[in-house]
C-alpha cells in the first residue's frame, strides 16, 4: 500500500495576512508550517499503511523552502518530496496540480490522498485536477475512508448527508478535517524524522517547461481593491444584560 | 460588451433545479446572448422547463447512472465547449461543481478562477472578484490565455430571478463513455439526514454554534433557539469535525454559503473558513469569550460572554414573550 499525501507548507495562519501592494503577491510570513488541514490526510495515510501491514507513506509539497514538512515525517511519513523553484511563484491551482502530477508519477502509487482545500489560498479544486493529469478515479470530501481488496470505500459528505463511494485503486481522496484524529509527534518521531529522505527537485528534474507553470498560468490579478466594510457594530461585555440586549436588538430588527 | 456564449453546470435535488444554479443562470443570461446548461439529471424536461424559464435555450443531458458526476460531467463537457466556442462556464462553488470544474480545468488545460462573488465582462474580458482575508480585501482577476474559462461562483452571490420572458428550451444528449479513464467512482448509496424546519440556505434566521459551547450536548440550545426563532441551526466546521452535528449543518468554504437576515453565532471564532459562508447576512449577533476574536470584527452586535450563560437566559426571555 503506497500512498502519496500532498500537503501545503503555509504561513502561520495565526499572524494576520497581506497583499503587496504592487506585485499582488501574498506577503508571507518567514516562517511556514505543515497546513494544519493536511495533517489529517497524513493521519488518514498512516492509518491505513498500518491496517494494510505493510507500504510507505510519501508526502510531496510545492514550496519556497521545506520548513514544516518535518511535521509530517515526525507523524510518521517515510519520506518527502519537495519541488522549489523559483520559476514556480504565482503559480495558481492548475500549475501546482501539474508540478505535483509530475512529482508523483514518479513513483507507483496505490492511494493519493489531499486535503478538500488549503488554509491559505482555499481554491479548492487543485485535487481534482491533480486526479485528472493522473488519469486517476478520484472521491472527495471523505469522512470516512476504508481500503480492502484493492477498492476505496468512502462516506462522501453532500449538501443533504452524505454518500457511500467507492472505486478501485489507483485512485485520488480529499480529506475534511473530521475523517481521522491526527496523532501528536511522538519524540522518537521528531528525532527520526531527521534522518528521513527528502527529495528536493527542481522544475528541470521534473521536466516541466517554466512555460507551463507559475507565473505564465493563465490568469492575473487585475485590481485590488478595499471591500466595503460593515458599518462597525457594537461589542459589549456580558455584564448579566446582554440576554435582553439580543432581544432589543431582534426586536428592533422585527424579527420578534 | 456581452459575451456570446455561456454555459452553466446546473445541479438539482428533490426539489428540482438548485437555488445556486438558476443564481448562475440569472448571471449568465445577463453576461450573454445564448445561454445553455448541462445537466446529468433524469428528469431532463423538467430541468428544461425550468431553466427556460430563466432564459437558458439549450439543457445538454448526460447520462452518468450512478457515478459520481465529476469525472464523466467533465469529460462530457470537454469536447463540445471547446467545439461549440464557449466563452464561459459558471460552475457552483459546491461539492460536485468543484469536482467538475477541477476536472474540466485540467482536461481543457485552463486556468480557473474560484471563490467568484462577482463576474463583470470589460472590453470583451472576463473579470471575476473574490473576497480574501476574511472578506476584507476585494481581489479582481482576467483571464490572460483564450477560453472557454471556467468560473467557480460562490452560492449566493447573486438573485435568482426569472426571464421577464420565458424561453423554450431544448433537450439534447451528450455522450459519455464511462469506460474510459479516468474510471469514475461510484455513489453506491445516499443518506439524507432529516432536519425539520426551514432549509439552513433559505433561513430568514440562522443560529449557528462552535467550538466555544464546549460539549455536544451544549448544541441542543443552538437548536432551541432557532426553533424560537423560527431560524434554521448551523454550525462550524470545528464542530461538525468533531461529530456533534451532521455534515449538511456546516456553514463556511466547505459547506453552506448562508445569506439570512440575521446571523447568530455563538462560540464561534469566526475563521475565514466560516465567514467565507456567513459574512452576507444583513444583521450578525456574535457571542464569545474572546474579545479578539475576529468574528467581532464583522457582528453588529458583539457580546463579550460565555454562551452558556447568556443562551438559557435568552431562550428564557424569548419564552417568555408571548
Amino acid at each position: 500500500m503506497h500512498i502519496v499525501v500532498c500537503v501545503k507548507l503555509i504561513p502561520d495562519p495565526a499572524i494576520p495576512s497581506a497583499l503587496d501592494p504592487t506585485t499582488h503577491r501574498l506577503v508571507r510570513s518567514a516562517k511556514t508550517l505543515l497546513d494544519e488541514a493536511d495533517s489529517f490526510g497524513v493521519e488518514q495515510a498512516l492509518q491505513l499503511v498500518e491496517a494494510a501491514g505493510q507500504g510507505s507513506v510519501t508526502v510531496v509539497t510545492m514550496a519556497a523552502s521545506d520548513e514544516g514538512i518535518q511535521t509530517a515525517l515526525a507523524m510518521g511519513a517515510d519520506k518527502a518530496i519537495v519541488v522549489t523553484d523559483d520559476a514556480l511563484a504565482n503559480s495558481d491551482a492548475l500549475s501546482t496540480a501539474k508540478v505535483l502530477a509530475a512529482a508523483i508519477k514518479r513513483q507507483e502509487v496505490d492511494l493519493v490522498i489531499a486535503a478538500t482545500e488549503s488554509t491559505d489560498g482555499y481554491a479548492g479544486v487543485m485535487p481534482q485536477q491533480l486526479a485528472e493529469l493522473l488519469d486517476l478515479p478520484s472521491i472527495t470530501f471523505a469522512k470516512q475512508v476504508a481500503v480492502e481488496a484493492g477498492v476505496v470505500s468512502v462516506q462522501r459528505q453532500t449538501e443533504s448527508g452524505f454518500d457511500d463511494v467507492t472505486c478501485p485503486l489507483p485512485a485520488l481522496v480529499t480529506v475534511t478535517a473530521g475523517v481521522v484524529e491526527p496523532r501528536y509527534p511522538s519524540f522518537k518521531g521528531i528525532m527520526a524524522a531527521k534522518s528521513k529522505p527528502r527529495e528536493v527537485l527542481s522544475l528541470a528534474d521534473l521536466g516541466l517547461a517554466t512555460t507551463d507553470v507559475g507565473g505564465a498560468s493563465g490568469q492575473r490579478i487585475a485590481s485590488v481593491t478595499p471591500a466595503q466594510s460593515r458599518a462597525s457594530g457594537t461589542v459589549i461585555e456580558d455584564d448579566g444584560s446582554a440576554p435582553q440586549q439580543i432581544v432589543d436588538f431582534l426586536t428592533q430588527l422585527k424579527v420578534i | 460588451m456581452t459575451l456570446n456564449n455561456v454555459w452553466i453546470v446546473a445541479e438539482t435535488d428533490s426539489n428540482g433545479v438548485t437555488a445556486s444554479s438558476l443564481e448562475l443562470a440569472t448571471k449568465a443570461r445577463s453576461l450573454a446572448t445564448t445561454v445553455h446548461a448541462v445537466t446529468w439529471s433524469t428528469n431532463a424536461e423538467s430541468v428544461a422547463a425550468e431553466l427556460g424559464g430563466y432564459g437558458i435555450s439549450v439543457l445538454h443531458q448526460v447520462a452518468i447512472g450512478d457515478a459520481l458526476p465529476g469525472a464523466p460531467v467533465a469529460q462530457a463537457l470537454a469536447g463540445l465547449l471547446s467545439s461549440d466556442n464557449c466563452d464561459l462556464i459558471l460552475v457552483a462553488t459546491t461539492y460536485d461543481g468543484r469536482d467538475i470544474a477541477g476536472r474540466l480545468s485540467a482536461r481543457l488545460n485552463q486556468s480557473i478562477l474560484t471563490n467568484t462573488i462577482d463576474i463583470a465582462v470589460n472590453d470583451g474580458a472576463i473579470v471575476a472578484t473574490n473576497a480574501v482575508f476574511g472578506g476584507t480585501l476585494l481581489v479582481a482577476s482576467e483571464f490572460t490565455a483564450s477560453g472557454p474559462h471556467i468560473v467557480a461562483v460562490r452560492p449566493k452571490s447573486f438573485a435568482a430571478e426569472p426571464a421577464e420572458t420565458a424561453v423554450s428550451c431544448r433537450v439534447e444528449q451528450l455522450t459519455v463513455d464511462l469506460a474510459t479513464k479516468p474510471a469514475s467512482a461510484t455513489i453506491t448509496s445516499r443518506h439524507v439526514e432529516e432536519r425539520t424546519g426551514p432549509k439552513l440556505d433559505e433561513a430568514r434566521v440562522v443560529v449557528s454554534g462552535g467550538r466555544g459551547l464546549g460539549q455536544s450536548e451544549s448544541y441542543e440550545m443552538i437548536e432551541k433557539l432557532a426553533t424560537a426563532l423560527s431560524g434554521a441551526p448551523g454550525a462550524s466546521r470545528a464542530i461538525v469535525d468533531a461529530g456533534w452535528v451532521p455534515y449538511a449543518y456546516q456553514v463556511g468554504q466547505t459547506g453552506k454559503t448562508v445569506k439570512p437576515d440575521v446571523y447568530i453565532a455563538c462560540g464561534i471564532s469566526g475563521a475565514t473558513q466560516h465567514l467565507v459562508g456567513m459574512k452576507s447576512a444583513k444583521t450578525i449577533i456574535a457571542i464569545n469569550k474572546d474579545k479578539d476574536a475576529p468574528i467581532f470584527a464583522v457582528a453588529d452586535l458583539g457580546i463579550v460572554g460565555d454562551v452558556h450563560k447568556v443562551l438559557p437566559k435568552l431562550l428564557e426571555l424569548l419564552q417568555s414573550r408571548v
